[in-house]
């Protein structure tokens, strides 16, 4: 035995056994929970995810009905610079009326519903896409390589607004832009052009990472490319993945309300039974309509995109710190 | 490790008794025939075509008997690090053979080369790089174990810690992040891992060069315990003549992609007789003042020739003191001048 060799180690094997042993995400969650910004964010990204799910339960009223004699209320709180109409606000509608006497927070409520979905669920997709992608052409170099990459900019170059404005304007009226009120199309739509990036990335992590000696180690302990790709490679990368998905959430969110804003995101709903009855792009619609007689219709949905998009923002800044092992008992 | 490796005695230079690996009919573990392994230049964005080679090894050929350590010195960039991974088909060769226990790996493809793989092993030079940060020591040392299918679950957990006691680390250390670590226990841990599969021969690429001097030592009598203890054969790659005379049964010489003289320690110290290793041995501090103040140092002028265009003939004769005409013309040949001493020189 190496008895002579491990003499020199004891003092800091001791000093190295105090800590009971952790898991990574059981550590990473420690650290993240001394980040502030982080947990802020992560409050927001629950309560817009609460209020998405729990919306029919929690919003006052009926986000379609109109109520008479009721438009044009503010909100009850508010300051006089905010209402123009001098009108005193009903404690009945927290946020005040639109121009034909719908609640203006329920409206609100029900829109977080597609904004979150149109957020996740085009980001599960590319963010699948662009890793398999990225980590594959990475990975293999060479010819299949330089093909991919050639393809990803071909797509990159695609001007995306102009492209979701094309697609929403051509499809609109087939059977494709009626399934669940567009919202199909619009998750293709976003799919198709957001995938570049992260797949970029995600391949220049790979080169770099590629070349690291461990990377040389698993292939001469004999393990398959599938899985470095897999154990060695994909862990080294989630930072810079981490980041990039949690800046696609947000730009997902402003990209419906764009669309939503230009009058091509979804179809309005008829029933306040229907799952999407309106969108958070919508409301900015009608509000930007209405900003000289009615500037709570505008703020409220825009300072909500705002709220979301910063939460998502401050949770991946965290994550990426967090699940650094480096970072191990810092924070 | 398992019991059926017995703490027989390293064998000599002469590689006379070795139990637990096969040998070919000479009675070596490796064979290395004419190996050649050169690097394509480049040029084009989407079609590429190859202007030219670095030739980083270019047709060497040695054998290794079970249970020696054979070390390769060498200047930076003269392709010893290249052949060992060539050796371990890391990179495949060229051009030539790598008879490894009786099977030709060049030729070896896909599943057959992953299973070869547990019978020899690579320890790496750089211990903060060659260790995955986001994987524990547990998990490092048992990829191999999983890789092969040699142990599961607690068996595994067992096998790991067996492991890292033997290569002088606390067993608590399963659950350690390698960034946790000195550089030295890093490279036990690097050791560990090779060790993991049980494997006969082990490249050990600059095992110490980036470790402090006092780890230096520590790690050499590691390897040296570990060879008694398991009957490895190491391929010991390093620059640093002092460390490889003291654990080398013989030594190889490389110089621009080829080997320029082999012989055993002794020999090779006490009468050099290619005038490259002759300058490489001048260079050697004596730690003797009154010696060290008389050594002659053979100075070699000029710079290493680009391995893309090696000079024709003897590659080393740009900067050859002894330099006769032939030698610009003819390549020498790689020939035994007695007692397995070769050389490849027109002048000796």
């Amino acid at each position: 035995m190496a008895t002579t060799a491990v003499a020199g180690h004891r003092p800091i094997d001791q000093a190295i056994n105090t800590k009971p042993p952790q898991g990574l995400w059981v550590d990473a969650w420690s650290r993240l929970k001394k980040n502030k910004a982080a947990m802020f964010g992560l409050v927001l990204v629950i309560g817009f995810f609460a209020l998405a799910i729990f919306g029919p339960m929690l919003a006052p009223h009926d986000p379609l009905k109109i109520y008479d004699g009721k438009s044009f209320l503010p909100p009850v709180w508010s300051p006089d610079f905010l209402n123009p109409t001098n009108k005193t606000g009903d404690p009945q509608f927290f946020l005040g009326t639109d121009s034909i006497g719908r609640d203006v927070l329920s409206r609100l409520i029900y829109g977080a519903r597609v904004s979150l979905v149109v957020a996740i669920v085009p980001t599960i997709f590319i963010t699948i896409l662009g890793i398999s992608l990225g980590l594959f052409a990475g990975y293999s170099g060479g010819t299949i390589d330089n093909l991919l990459m050639r393809f990803t900019d071909i797509v990159y170059s695609f001007p995306d607004l102009l492209f979701f404005v094309v697609v929403m304007f051509a499809l609109r009226d087939s059977f494709l832009g009626d399934w669940a009120n567009g919202l199909i199309l619009l998750f293709g739509a976003l799919a198709i052009v957001n995938w570049v990036g992260i797949a970029r990335v995600v391949r220049g992590s790979t080169l770099s990472i590629k070349e690291k000696e461990f990377i040389e180690a698993a292939h001469s302990i004999g393990t398959s490319d599938q899985s470095i790709m897999q154990r060695h490679i994909l862990p080294n990368i989630l930072s810079p993945i981490i980041i990039i998905t949690a800046f696609a959430v947000p730009r997902l969110i402003i990209t419906e309300a764009v669309l939503g804003y230009l009058g091509l995101g979804l179809r309005p709903g008829t029933s306040s039974q229907e799952f999407f009855v309106t969108s958070w792009g919508s409301l900015l619609l009608e509000g930007q309509t209405a900003i000289n007689a009615q500037p709570w219709m505008l703020l409220a949905p825009a300072i909500a995109v705002a709220l979301v998009v910063m939460g998502f923002t401050f949770l991946g800044d965290g994550l990426r710190d967090a699940l650094d092992p480096r970072m191990k008992g810092t924070g | 490790m398992s019991t059926e490796t017995q703490t027989t005695p390293p064998a000599p230079a002469t590689g006379s008794a070795q139990a637990n690996a096969s040998t070919d009919a000479n009675g070596a573990i490796l064979s290395i025939r004419n190996l050649k392994k050169y690097f394509p230049i480049t040029q084009g964005i989407i079609f590429q075509k190859k202007v030219a080679d670095v030739k980083a090894v270019d047709g060497i050929s040695f054998d290794v008997k079970p249970g020696e350590t054979l070390g390769l010195v060498g200047e930076s960039g003269c392709g010893k690090s290249t052949t060992g991974r060539t050796i371990l088909q890391l990179y495949r060769p060229t051009e030539g053979s790598v008879l490894f226990e009786g099977k030709d790996l060049a030729t070896l493809k896909g599943e057959e080369l992953r299973k070869m793989r547990s019978n020899m092993q690579m320890i790496f030079q750089d211990p903060y790089a060659s260790l995955n940060p986001r994987m524990t020591v547990g998990d490092i040392i048992a990829e191999p174990l999983e890789v092969h299918n040699i142990a599961k679950g607690k068996e595994k957990k067992e096998r790991v810690q067996e492991l890292l006691q033997v290569v002088g680390l606390n067993p608590y250390f399963i659950n350690r992040y390698p960034h946790e670590f000195s550089g030295g226990q890093r490279q036990r841990i690097g050791i560990a891992r090779a060790l993991a599969v049980n494997p006969d021969f082990i490249v050990c690429d600059e095992p110490i060069s980036a470790l402090d001097v006092s780890i230096q030592a520590q790690i050499v009598n590691l390897l040296e315990e570990l060879q008694e203890r398991f009957g490895l054969t190491y391929l010991f790659i390093a620059h640093d003549l002092s460390v490889v005379r003291h654990i080398s049964d013989r030594i190889a010489v490389m110089y621009l992609g080829k080997i320029v003289e082999l012989t055993d320690g002794h020999t090779l110290y006490a009468n050099p007789l290619h005038p490259y290793t002759r300058a490489l041995l001048s260079a050697v501090p004596i730690p003797d003042p009154l010696i060290e103040e008389k050594r002659e140092r053979i100075i070699l002028v000029g710079d290493v020739p680009s391995p893309v265009n090696p000079p024709k003939g003897c590659r080393f004769h740009t900067r050859c003191p002894l330099a006769i005409p032939i030698c610009k013309e003819v390549a020498p040949e790689w020939r035994d001048v007695g007692n397995g001493h070769f050389v490849e020189c027109h002048v000796v």
